[in-house]
């Protein structure tokens, strides 16, 4: 029998993809009125699961309830049918069309005739109602990544859900923002609306949530554990199976000479908007720089400036004292800055080259694997063992595809090609993004072990816990600009700066 | 945890099948798979033809039982088989290295007939005088075939770069131009009493044939296979070197595979695709000299059946391999020769257009399994 | 050289180019490229003359064309959709096949006193606009009518329809319209389909209007290729496509009539002095071609707009989640 305040109940959900089992025979339960979070590492099998219940995958086996009645979805539209809609973390909007087209996509209404007019009222009506201001009319590529989201919610609401089903929502919003969000979506729960709220940390869980359920590798190891009785401690027993998350040993180090050094370097985006605007900015060698932000105030342009993928409008950009300014990208490598991307499958990898291959992207122009005009396939692929070995990368052999590996072992091949070159100065960007927790503390011990052995970091990331860690110096980047450059690690403070309030106003929260 | 309570609550059943026929994404592809996939293709395809021209009204064993005879059965066809052939490799490996950067050369044919054109030029305007050695001559019209060629896929190549300029349709356009140009040279500049095509060239702009030396073995005689082949052979070594030895073969498939991977490492791509689309239109514009100076010794209208654009089946049949192209090569030459002679004349071209179909269809093999399981019982 | 006789010309072979463009657009729009247009245009053409001529009835001859073409298309659509092949190959592929499979079951076709066998009309009261009226509404085939309803008429079913917000949306993002419940495999096999059945339209205008009769090769004489141009150049807009195809067509009316007379504004015509410059002309539509890309490529550089943005790339719902 199906509990009779259990809006859905999933039971024994099995979902295989080839060579991993996500979803181990799991079970949940999602109450009226209540907000669920689901709790797990990268990888655990979280989306997965909800994008079952989304209607997105079939499972191999098991069974789900809404309302106490057997459901069968074969597409995401049977899903929203009954009632239960899922936002990705990669939002499913059109960037080329505007607010109220996306939010009619799919739907049976209006018939025929687009009357955009009609319907922009009416989204903005909607927005109110729900304190989700949007203008209609905007195209989606003109928005901020806070809009976007306002825009998928209000694509949820408009076909009206009962189950709002969020995946790590809170990864492109500032703290502030953060605020907002559970404002709305705790307001949202009033009329008798569920949500589930998916994410991997622990602080905002225990902050938003009735109840939470944890999974760990594809299994439940708690479910439905109202959040007044746990801890932090346990819930990251449960999600990693250890008791205390690791420790870094981060010794004192005094910086030495300046490695890397922006002077009033502007640029512009894809878009042809200015995206950074006249940065200004210091990295000595033995010293990690964090430029923590919201994604999209210009990180992503910052990267790719000083390694010489996008061209500054102004400025200059020094590279141990050599001017490196517009210099194509060989220029920067030559001299020793090596580069850890944001995107790690569509630029820092070629997915259906092998192992081989991309490790020797950087290297492959000088002895010893170069031999005047020819490549020394065997020195390559000795260079390629070695490295595998040491990175302790995960794949059958030196030969396999990239595509094949999972997102940690992409990031050690790429770590093992950057790192090993001893670069001078390393551009790290969102470097643990998607990891589970064993990858993360590789990588960051990595980025430490370089830092002593004298490398210049520029850390972007949006995880400000790691940030704090990590490093020496804390920069905020808000709409192009350094709004902070050495400001404490506090994430009130830094909250602050990263939605534009500057340091002088600290009253109360910015809206 | 979830407390059992009561009755549990099936939903009825529908009528199901025990078993389920699931298809999945390959983890690994077995090496033997790849050439297996592409000959039942080809035998697929071999057998469709067969049947289409048995709707037409023609005899299919008859058809491919004389393919196979006009095209290996002795010594003289198969030398024949071998000329046809040589064309053929050297467009094969131009789509070949073109393909392996992603860049769509659909021009090979316009950028043999500029080949042609290069090697005619030399010739009739007296830049070399006729007096010269074969050696001179002959490699006069070598440099101007493989130029006329490279110039052939600059144009498209440097658009690509600088502008983003579509080069499939670039270099199609270029084929119409450069025939319509080669026209205009044989019809308005060097025809001969009206005839649609130039006086026949100096014996020293001919290249060597086996025939030539039928004095000294006697079992030559009569065989067209002629130098041209050397250098299609030569230009595959070459090729192959470039692609799977050198640094540059690297840059090329890193490109081929994801250009912005390529450009975060450094790699220039708008020098390489102009240098890629160079280096694949000298080798069409080699056939096309080739052709001139081995086969026709003359410029004419029509000297490509579409040597480019089968170039295209070819180079997809090797799956890109210079090596491979060699053989693939021969065996298309087979079939053209041999095709001239069936009845109706869209056969061969029919043929082709479902082999190659049929091998980018067969290519979902590789990428996916079909796997019969027992249905999962549900809870 | 009549401007009016060029024009006029010029709607008429330019009809024949929009058809295909227009189709195509459809195709690309919902993010499928189809290479494939020549061999689906010589299909058409050779199927439309041949059923024409044995039934006598030209509108079962454009329909037999367009099921043709849209069948072969089909194949193409299978191939890239559901086997998620690239779609240049395929689209190559697809021309070999159509070319082909045209020669081969065309075989033995006569175009002997072959006359257009589709109406021709004047439209009363609109041909006699000063200027406008001679060239559109004039003795012009009911192809050209046809054509005229077409663009307005896709123009607004793309942009003001809620089946066009789908097309456009499977285009641009299948990821994020197939999880709106927005069926992408379907809606990519029917635009392609649109595509086929609108390129045979295109071939059987030639073969049963504009060029009466079957040459083969000939027929279509590169055109296929050149709508795939023009479809940048229009940015996949069909009020740009008709300004393109119509100009082109009258492109190639001028090549043809410049040969004619012995002076031209006063100065010895060139071409008609030596006729072998003719090749030269002949090179126009085709060099013309590169031109319009050329504009057509930078003018969507510049206003960073261009093609759908999933165009060319296939839509495989994702395993992994990622």
């Amino acid at each position: 029998m199906v509990q009779a305040d259990n809006l859905v109940e999933m039971r024994g959900i099995v979902k295989m993809f080839p060579g991993v089992l996500a979803n181990d025979k799991v079970d949940f339960e999602l109450r009226r009125g209540e907000i669920h979070a689901l709790l797990g590492e990268n990888g655990a099998g979280k989306s997965t699961l909800m994008s079952v219940l989304a209607g997105l995958y079939k499972p191999e086996a098991g069974t789900i309830f809404v309302d106490g009645k057997p459901a069968d979805f074969n597409s995401p539209k049977d899903a929203i049918a009954m009632g239960l809609g899922m936002i990705h973390q990669h939002f499913t909007l059109i960037n080329s069309h505007t607010v109220t087209e996306n939010i009619l996509l799919g739907l049976d209404d209006p018939r025929f005739l687009m009357r955009l007019h009609r319907y922009d009222k009416k989204m903005e009506t909607l927005g109110e109602k729900f304190g989700l201001q949007v203008t209609p009319a905007a195209k989606i590529w003109q928005l901020s990544v806070g809009e976007q989201q306002r825009v998928e919610i209000l694509k949820m609401l408009y076909r009206g859900v009962r189950v709002l089903i969020m995946d790590e929502p809170t990864s492109v919003l500032a703290p502030q923002e953060i605020e907002e969000l559970f404002k709305t979506l705790r307001s949202m729960t009033v009329d008798g609306r569920s949500i589930v709220f998916i994410s991997h940390k622990l602080n905002e869980v225990m902050s938003i949530a009735d109840r939470i359920t944890v999974l760990r590798q594809g299994k439940v190891t708690a479910a439905g554990i109202p959040t007044a009785t746990t801890s932090k401690s346990e819930l990251a027993n449960l999600m990693v199976g250890r008791k205390v998350l690791f420790q870094l040993d981060k010794t004192a180090k005094e910086p030495g000479d300046v490695v890397l050094e922006l002077r009033d370097v502007s640029s512009l985006n894809d878009k042809g908007l200015p995206a950074l605007r006249n940065v200004n900015l210091k990295v000595r060698s033995g010293e990690i720089v964090g430029v923590a932000g919201v994604a999209g105030n210009g990180q992503t342009e910052l990267g790719q400036v000083v390694t010489g993928l996008r061209r500054c409008t102004a400025g200059k950009i020094l590279v141990n004292g050599e001017d490196v300014t517009n210099k194509p990208a060989r220029v920067p490598i030559d001299s020793g800055v090596a580069h850890v991307p944001e995107d790690r499958t569509h630029v820092g990898t070629a997915p259906n080259l092998t192992i081989t291959d991309n490790v020797i992207m950087k290297s492959y122009r000088e002895p010893p694997l170069a031999k005047g005009s020819s490549l020394d396939h065997v020195a390559a692929r000795e260079r390629a063992e070695q490295l595998k070995d040491e990175y302790t990368i995960l794949a059958p052999t030196v030969d396999t595809q990239v595509r094949m590996l999972s997102g940690g072992n992409l990031q050690r091949v790429i770590l093992a090609r950057e790192l090993s070159t001893q670069p001078v100065l390393l551009v790290a960007m969102q470097p643990t993004r998607g990891l589970d927790v064993g990858a993360i503390e590789g990588v960051q011990r990595l980025l430490l072990k370089q830092r002593e052995a004298g490398a210049a970091i520029l850390l972007v990331s949006e995880e400000l816990e790691e940030v704090f860690t990590l490093s020496d110096r804390i920069a905020v980047m808000y709409e192009g600009e350094i709004v902070g450059d050495g400001v404490e690690a506090d994430a009130q403070k830094v909250g602050l700066l990263m939605t534009g309030g500057k340091k002088s106003s600290l009253e109360g929260t910015a809206s | 945890m979830m407390s059992n309570e009561a009755v549990k609550q099936t939903p009825p059943r529908r009528f199901q099948l025990p078993l389920q026929i699931r298809v999945e994404p390959r983890l690994e592809v077995p090496r033997w798979l790849s050439p297996v996939v592409s000959l039942g293709a080809i035998i697929v395809a071999l057998l469709i033809g067969a049947l289409i021209l048995a709707i037409v009204g023609g005899n299919p064993f008859q058809a491919y039982a004389h393919i196979a005879k006009a095209a290996f059965g002795s010594l003289g066809v198969l030398s024949d088989t071998l000329v046809k052939a040589t064309p053929l490799i050297l467009t094969g490996l131009a789509c070949a290295v073109a393909f392996r950067m992603k860049l769509w050369n659909i021009g090979a044919e316009g950028q043999f007939y500029m080949g042609a054109l290069g090697a005619s030029v030399v010739v009739l305007t007296g830049i070399v005088p006729e007096e010269a050695s074969r050696f001179v001559t002959v490699g006069a019209m070598l440099i101007a075939g493989v130029v006329f060629g490279a110039l052939w896929g600059f144009i498209p190549g440097w658009l690509k770069a600088r502008m983003k300029v579509n080069e499939i349709i670039t270099t199609l356009m270029l084929n119409y131009i450069a025939i319509s140009l080669t026209n205009y040279f044989i019809f308005g500049v060097w025809s001969e009493g009206g005839f649609q095509m130039s006086h026949t060239f100096q014996r020293s702009a001919w290249l060597p044939r086996l025939s030539d030396y039928a004095e000294q073995a006697p079992i030559l005689r009569g065989l067209t296979t002629h130098f041209g082949l050397v250098f299609a052979l030569v230009a595959a070594v070459i090729v192959g070197y470039v692609l799977y030895r050198s640094i540059w073969g690297y840059e090329i498939r890193l490109i081929g595979d994801n250009p912005r991977a390529a450009e975060y490492a450094g790699i220039n791509i708008t020098r390489n695709t102009v240098l890629v689309m160079m280096f694949s239109g000298a080798l069409a514009g080699l056939g096309g000299m080739s052709e001139i100076g081995g086969v026709v010794h003359r410029l004419q209208a029509a000297i490509s059946p579409g040597y480019g654009f089968t170039g295209i089946i070819i180079a997809w049949l090797a799956k890109l391999n210079p090596i491979v192209v060699v053989p693939v090569a021969v065996l298309f030459g087979g079939l053209i020769l041999a095709g001239r002679e069936i009845q109706p004349a869209g056969i061969p071209r029919l043929i082709q257009g479902i082999i190659l179909f049929m091998l980018i269809a067969s290519d979902v093999l590789l990428r996916y399994r079909i796997r019969i399981v027992r249905r999962a019982e549900r809870v | 050289m009549d401007p009016i006789i060029i024009l006029h010309a010029g709607v008429a072979t330019g009809t024949v180019l929009l058809f295909a463009t227009i189709g195509e657009i459809f195709a690309e729009r919902a993010g499928v490229l189809n290479l494939g247009l020549e061999g689906m245009m010589l299909i058409g053409a050779m199927s439309a003359f041949a059923v024409t001529v044995q039934t006598g009835n030209g509108g079962l001859g454009l329909l037999v064309a367009m099921l043709a073409a849209g069948i072969l298309s089909l194949l193409h659509g299978l191939v890239t959709i559901h086997f998620q092949a690239d779609q240049v190959v395929s689209g190559l592929a697809l021309t070999f096949l159509g070319v082909g499979l045209s020669l081969v079951l065309g075989e033995g076709l006569s175009s002997a006193g072959a006359i257009a066998l589709l109406p021709t009309y004047t439209i009363p009261v609109l041909s006699s606009i000063p200027f406008l009226g001679p060239i559109l509404f004039t003795e012009q085939s009911v192809m050209v009518y046809v054509g005229y309803i077409l663009i307005p008429l896709s123009w607004f079913y793309i942009n003001h329809t809620r089946f066009g917000l789908h097309l456009r949306a499977v285009g641009e993002n299948p990821t994020a319209a197939d999880a709106m419940g927005v069926n992408v495999y379907r809606l990519r096999y029917i635009y392609v389909f649109v595509g086929g059945t609108l390129a045979g339209l295109a071939g059987g205008t030639i073969s049963l209007a504009i060029s009466p009769g079957w040459f083969s090769e000939l027929t279509t004489g590169g055109m296929g290729w050149i709508a795939i141009g023009l479809v940048i150049f229009a940015q996949w807009n069909p009020w740009r496509a008709a300004f393109g195809s119509y100009a082109f067509g009258a492109l190639r009316r001028t090549i043809l009539d410049i040969q004619g007379p012995q002076m031209i504004l006063g100065l010895r015509n060139p071409f008609f002095f030596n006729p072998y410059y003719g090749f030269f002309l002949q090179m126009l539509p085709f060099a013309f071609t590169i031109i319009v890309l050329i504009i057509g490529s930078r003018e969507a550089l510049r206003k960073r707009l261009g093609a759908p943005a999933a165009l060319g790339l296939p839509y495989i719902r994702g395993e992994r989640g990622l």
